[in-house]
């Protein structure tokens, strides 16, 4: 069937005219509407029945791109013109984005078809999904577990088949840990990357997008689409893109790949890490060579993170006032009253936990003990991977320290935070890393983590990509959708 | 560092946030179990290490002071709970 087409598998399918690109839309919808996992909070079939007739009509003219009248699955955290974008939260239920974000006006210009908005942990805070205000998104693998978060609706539709691809974003782990836990390919490239205009912020020098796919090729070929410097961004890197699918090819013999021992402690699922000793050794037969390295200060990234995050989630999501858009509560007493009922109805508890860390790190007398002291470990984090760079090109190792848990299970925010141990360093230091479907634990599927330097998307896609040709854990899928 | 519930009030109202006091109980604990990771970062011998202010140590790029944005009120007053003639809406504050 078309759905188990990877992206590359589309376009070909596409040109080949063995379907067009509404016969592709309406199937994917059709599985949208028989879908049991609430991975979409908006589905948006009359736009997309549009575009995919607006794609097909420049097909037939010969005046289409790669991508034109390919559906795929839009994370709502990323402003769509005339289309709620909500980011998982009350306060934005009602906001219709009076404008694209670059990302989203990319893939419009390309005539790619938007099948509907993905949910989301509240403003991106989360790494199990629950913390939406549309209600959990379910693990396609086992409908009782959570598909990880932010980016769990993504990573769901992804897996179980409803989208061919989607966006992502990963702040400290947000694309990567779904994409583990859901079983699908996931890349957080370099900070600066891709555009963060029009991407709703959560913490500025964190957030980064990127594709989530079924394979390390589709992967290249929608980061072809996504990355490129953007005038409107003044975090975006001034930086010329490769073409991310020409490196794919590459043999890995010689390659040097380092397996942080901080890794590999106590805390680590039993089955998660004979998956990943399992993909290491995969790599050792292409010719790879292994070697041990180590990330002394990867052991703080949860307080480093847990101080930095929040700090600029305080200060950016201040913005939301109650008086030009988004939420405003019934009628305000005064202005203290509608700043004060706005916030505190339309927020929901784990994004007002964090905006209380950060107000309380950055405020008078405490800033140097938590915010600077923050700043300073984090530069000893990224110091630390500069070290291992020098003799290594990639870094591995899980992404998550076992595979999906129960919905409802993890109740206190600290025992949740514990779980982003191994993929928040990688924000920190601004490196790209991607996940790659390596096995199962407990019938649940486990991530492999790459981890590479700075621009080094190509590399890592190579490695990626090497590993797919090896092994076929990217193809399974769950039965559930 | 511990919070007590005033302050856990104080913070609230810093950021605009309401806490009511049924929940304050569990808001404190729950704070102080946060920062109570944070300790960890005491240990660290962090001396002459410079503060990280951007992953890639890029500076802020600057722009030509030129107008780029069209005029969009309209349709951002569109989507704005209550609006004037040319403003939003608040309620009262001096009168």
């Amino acid at each position: 069937m078309m759905h188990n087409l990877s992206v590359a598998g589309l376009i070909k399918g596409l040109k080949n005219k063995d379907f067009s690109s509404v016969e592709l839309t309406q199937h994917y919808l059709n599985r949208i509407n028989k879908s049991k996992l609430n991975a979409f909070i908006s589905v948006t079939e009359d736009l997309a029945l549009a575009q995919a007739n607006a794609a097909d009509l420049k097909i037939a003219k010969g005046d289409n791109t790669l991508l034109t009248g390919i559906p795929y699955a839009h994370k709502d955290i990323f402003c769509t013109k005339g289309v709620k974008t909500s980011a998982g939260s009350k306060m934005l239920d009602s906001f219709i984005s009076p404008y694209d974000a670059t990302l989203s006006h990319k893939f419009n210009s390309e005539n790619m078809v938007m099948l509907g908005k993905t949910n989301m942990d509240e403003f991106a805070m989360g790494s199990s999904n629950e913390n939406s205000y549309y209600g959990p998104v379910k693990n396609p693998w086992n409908l009782k577990k959570i598909p990880g978060g932010s980016s769990g609706g993504s990573a769901a539709a992804v897996a179980s088949r409803i989208a061919p691809f989607a966006t992502g974003t990963d702040t400290g782990g947000s694309i990567r840990q779904p994409a583990s836990l859901c079983g699908i390919t996931g890349l957080k490239p370099t900070y600066g990357r891709i555009s963060r205009y029009g991407m709703i912020a959560y913490a500025s020098s964190l957030d980064q997008a990127g594709p989530m796919t079924q394979t390390a090729e589709d992967a290249a070929i929608v980061l072809n689409a996504m990355a490129g410097f953007d005038n409107k961004d003044s975090t975006s890197a001034p930086k010329e893109t490769p073409d991310y699918t020409k490196q794919l090819t590459n043999s890995l013999d010689g390659l040097k790949i380092g397996l942080p021992k901080e890794f590999f402690s106590s805390g680590l699922d039993e089955g998660t890490e004979k998956v990943v000793m399992n993909a290491i050794k995969e790599y050792e037969l292409m010719g790879a060579k292994i070697q041990e390295v180590s990330l002394p200060n990867s052991m703080h990234a949860i307080p480093t993170y847990y101080i930095v995050a929040p700090c600029e989630c305080s200060s950016n999501l201040s913005r939301f006032d109650g008086v030009r858009y988004g939420y405003r509560c019934e009628d305000p007493k005064d202005l203290d009253d509608l700043y004060l009922r706005s916030r505190s109805e339309g927020f929901g508890k784990e994004v007002k936990r964090r905006i209380m860390i950060g107000a309380y790190a950055l405020s008078a007398g405490y800033y140097d003990a938590y915010y600077l002291k923050a700043q300073k470990v984090r530069q000893l984090i990224s110091e630390d991977f500069k070290k291992a760079f020098q003799s290594v090109d990639v870094i591995m190792g899980p992404v998550s320290p076992t595979p999906a848990f129960d919905l409802g299970s993890v109740k206190d925010p600290v025992s949740m935070y514990l779980a982003d141990i191994y993929t928040l360093s990688v924000n920190l230091a601004g490196l790209p890393g991607m996940s790659i479907p390596a096995g199962f634990s407990k019938e649940l599927p486990v991530g492999l983590q790459l981890i590479g330097n700075h621009w080094s998307e190509e590399l890592l896609l190579n490695t990626a990509h090497q590993f797919q040709l090896k092994t076929d854990w990217h193809t399974s899928s769950p039965i559930e959708l | 560092m511990s919070l007590d519930k005033k302050q856990v009030k104080e913070i609230a109202y810093l950021a605009r946030l309401s806490i009511e006091d049924e929940e304050l109980e569990q808001s404190t604990s729950e704070l102080n179990n946060i920062l109570s990771l944070m300790d960890d970062l005491n240990e660290i011998d962090t001396g002459d290490v410079e503060p990280m202010a951007h992953p890639l140590h890029m500076s802020q790029r600057l722009r030509d002071d030129e107008v780029t944005e069209e005029n969009l009120a309209e349709e951002f007053q569109a989507i704005a709970p209550k609006t004037g003639k040319s403003h939003f809406l608040v309620p009262t504050v001096i009168e």
